[in-house]
């Protein structure tokens, strides 16, 4: 059995387990880190470092869904620093690729979307980057729009860790990283891929959506795959 | 040199710019009417699936967003090849009229009322709405009221004024709530009032413009517009009659994916906005009119009681096919009385709030044309996709762009008539604008002040240079 350890978050005294991230203590502890690439239920990934947090004595700043607690830890969640940053990797994403949210399907049940505006985003500060990406329309019943894809890889870990089939990879590098199906065959010709769709309920803008919706009528239940994770015991 | 600078408004649908020619001993030479618009939107559609369009579409235009709507889902559902549920439209013509009856009083009471009721030579620091409000308050506020009706209609049903994402190809994502269909029934009996009293104050001014009929674009062209198959004027479904300057019924019922056969599209040098034209006929003598003047003169009869009775007496006072383009203003109001009435029939039929509202299908056919009679005229819609249902290829005919020809000769004929000399007054210039303004092209729709109006006009000497330019 694990050991018990005691921290602070934003003051708070909390106790946690041993091998838990300062994500999932805070979450146990009613405390709300902002986050995008990290879903309960699947490995942590640390790529969108929205849930950056302050922890006291180390000038750096820590991803809450990667970093694991330690006893007598000091963690600080929300400040004008932090929130800088997070509004600065939201712009980075925002500006990255075609977010237009006016016709995307999932207007309105957009996370990055609901992320902005929460954060208070009213303003991009980096050029847009406008690249031309294709849509991928191969599969019967999904559609994969690299357009609105943030590359949190919640897809890539959700068909691997839960339905196994491990579809998706990411590609390249840097800002040429493309999510990929079987070794970059169209979608619909994936050998591997079992039409489960639970990559696009975890997905969380309007990338990986279904087919057939018109704007805003794409709205996703990740929670579902969650409790399907937990209960499978793919990951603690 | 006097400069009258209102700036234009920055519209996605473009500016328009108009220059007259004088020659040497100072008579209008030529004209040009040129629109400056935003291409590149068939780029963007490309790959995207196909039920995205409505959407797109709408947002890309801005200008009459439900127009390019129902165009676009009624595309998308002859690529799904279903018949959408009779409740669905119901609904979608119900939401259309809404829009036509806003959409046609702002047209009428802020764009074009001022000109109308103050005089095209009155000052123009008042010729605007706020000067209409001042001398006709009464009227003024019928205006104001008419917009609200057909605004909260179109909320009520959508839920979203601007944008309204409601309507979905196969048909519409929510049946009618009754309490939203009792709301727009208790606003009918006062729009209706507000119609017929509008159109009985314009009867009663009307020949007072003789000058301007007779030459605001009075001239013989074809007539186009939708009608059903007893010749009832439609503005959501029915197929495209045209009618040529005598009257005769040159197409009955054009089905809609034949359209690229009766309509050709000529790029024009000086303009972005493509000039379609009828085709049998060649180029430009092919020239037709769309918008309410094309409907009137088109339809056999609008198929509402009030509104038939106007119909007839419009075509009483000037004849079987109306040949002048300020009768876009008379047409209109009559077009608005039909809306109202249109609008009271739909909802008084219980089957309306019939809860099976949508077809769902995916990709049963690989092209898809959508036509309906947007405000100021048909719109066309046609999009080809490829067997995943992806976007190959799109094209939009607009409204304002079927009319491109006909308000280029009818500028033409205004400046010819009314400008002489080097030096004009304003209300000579107005002239020309106003018979822009009577088509209703949809650089104006959007721009909530009468006063600002996205149109230059220039005033060139036979050796090029600028004498005059009015923004307005
Ligand atoms: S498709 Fe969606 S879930 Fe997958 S990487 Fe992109 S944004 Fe994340
Ligand atoms: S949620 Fe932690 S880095 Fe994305």
């Amino acid at each position: 059995m694990s050991e018990q350890i005691t921290m602070r978050i934003d003051g708070q005294v909390c106790t946690a387990k041993e091998g838990q991230t300062i994500i999932e203590v805070a979450q146990a502890n009613g405390r709300y880190i902002p986050s995008l690439c990290h879903m309960p239920g699947l490995s942590a990934d640390g790529c969108c470092r929205l849930c950056l947090v302050e922890v006291t004595g180390l000038n750096r700043l820590l991803p809450a869904c990667t970093t694991p607690v330690r006893n007598g830890m000091s963690v600080v969640t929300d400040s004008e620093r932090l929130n800088q940053n997070r509004l600065m990797a939201l712009e980075l994403l925002f500006s990255e690729r075609n977010h237009i949210c006016a016709v995307c399907v999932s207007n309105g049940h957009c996370e990055l979307q609901g992320l902005a505006q929460q954060l208070g985003l009213t303003h991009i500060h980096f050029t847009y980057n406008y690249p031309k990406l294709p849509v991928d329309v191969s599969h019967p019943r999904f559609v994969l729009d690299h357009n609105r894809c943030i590359l949190c890889a919640r897809c890539v870990r959700v068909c691997d860790e839960v339905e196994g089939a491990h579809v998706w990879d990411i590609a390249g590098r840097g800002i040429n990283s493309m999510l990929v199906s079987d070794l970059q065959r169209p979608w619909g010709e994936s050998q591997s891929c079992t039409s489960c769709g639970k990559c696009v309920q975890v997905c969380p803008t309007g990338a990986l959506v279904e087919k057939g919706h018109a704007v805003e009528e794409m709205t996703k239940r990740n929670a579902v795959v969650t409790q399907l994770a937990i209960k499978r015991g793919t990951h603690p | 040199m006097r400069t009258i600078t209102i700036d234009p408004v920055s519209r996605i649908e473009g500016h328009a710019k108009i220059s007259i020619h004088l020659d040497a001993d100072g008579h209008v030479a030529d004209t040009v009417f040129h629109v400056t618009q935003l291409r590149g939107f068939e780029k963007f559609a490309e790959g995207r699936p196909f039920y995205e369009m409505p959407a797109i579409t709408a947002r890309i235009c801005g200008i009459c967003p439900v127009s390019h709507l129902l165009a676009s889902v009624k595309a998308c559902d002859a690529i799904m090849s279903v018949r959408i549920p009779p409740a669905a439209a119901k609904l979608r013509e119900l939401l259309h009229c809404a829009q036509i009856v806003q959409s046609h009083a702002l047209s009428f009471f802020h764009l074009s009322s001022p000109d109308l009721l103050l005089g095209f030579d009155s000052d123009p620091a008042k010729r605007n709405v706020l000067g209409v409000i001042e001398a006709f308050p009464d009227l003024a506020r019928d205006g104001i009221a008419l917009r609200k009706f057909g605004q909260q209609a179109i909320e009520g049903l959508a839920k979203e004024r601007v944008h309204p994402s409601w309507t979905v190809p196969g048909g519409v994502n929510a049946p009618l709530d009754p309490a939203v269909r009792d709301r727009i029934r208790a606003g009918l009996p006062q729009a209706k009032e507000i119609a017929l009293r509008t159109i009985a104050f314009f009867k009663g001014v009307v020949d007072q413009f003789k000058e301007e009929i007779a030459n605001f674009g009075n001239t013989h062209t074809m007539h186009a517009g939708l009608v059903d198959a007893e010749g009832n004027v439609q503005f959501y479904d029915g197929n495209v009659r045209f009618i040529d300057a005598e009257g005769k019924v040159v197409v009955d019922r054009m089905e809609s994916a034949d359209y690229s056969r009766y309509i050709g599209e000529a790029a024009l040098p000086y303009s972005y906005l493509k000039a379609p034209f009828f085709k049998p006929r060649g180029f430009p003598e092919g020239i037709y009119r769309v918008g309410p003047l094309g409907r009137m003169n088109v339809a056999t009869r609008c198929g509402t009681p009030a509104a038939d009775a106007e119909f007839a007496e419009y075509h009483q006072r000037y004849g079987k096919v109306v040949h002048s383009s300020f009768h876009f203003h008379y047409a209109r109001l009559i077009e608005l009385l039909y809306g109202v009435e249109r609008m009271e029939a739909l909802l008084e039929d219980e089957s309306i709030l019939d809860r099976h509202v949508r077809a769902h299908a995916g990709v049963n056919a690989l092209e898809g044309v959508g036509i309906i009679e947007a405000p100021r005229g048909t719109l066309i819609h046609h999009y080809k996709v490829n067997e995943e249902g992806a976007i190959t290829w799109a094209n939009l005919i607009v409204a304002t762009g079927n009319n491109n020809l006909a308000i280029g000769r009818s500028v033409d004929q205004v400046a010819k008539h009314f400008i002489h000399g080097k030096k004009i007054k304003e209300g000579m210039l107005n002239r020309v604008a106003a018979v822009v303004r009577a088509y209703d092209p949809c650089l104006s729709c959007s721009t909530h002040a009468a006063d600002q109006y996205p149109l230059e006009i220039n005033l060139v000497d036979a050796d090029g240079t600028r004498l005059q330019t009015l923004r307005s």
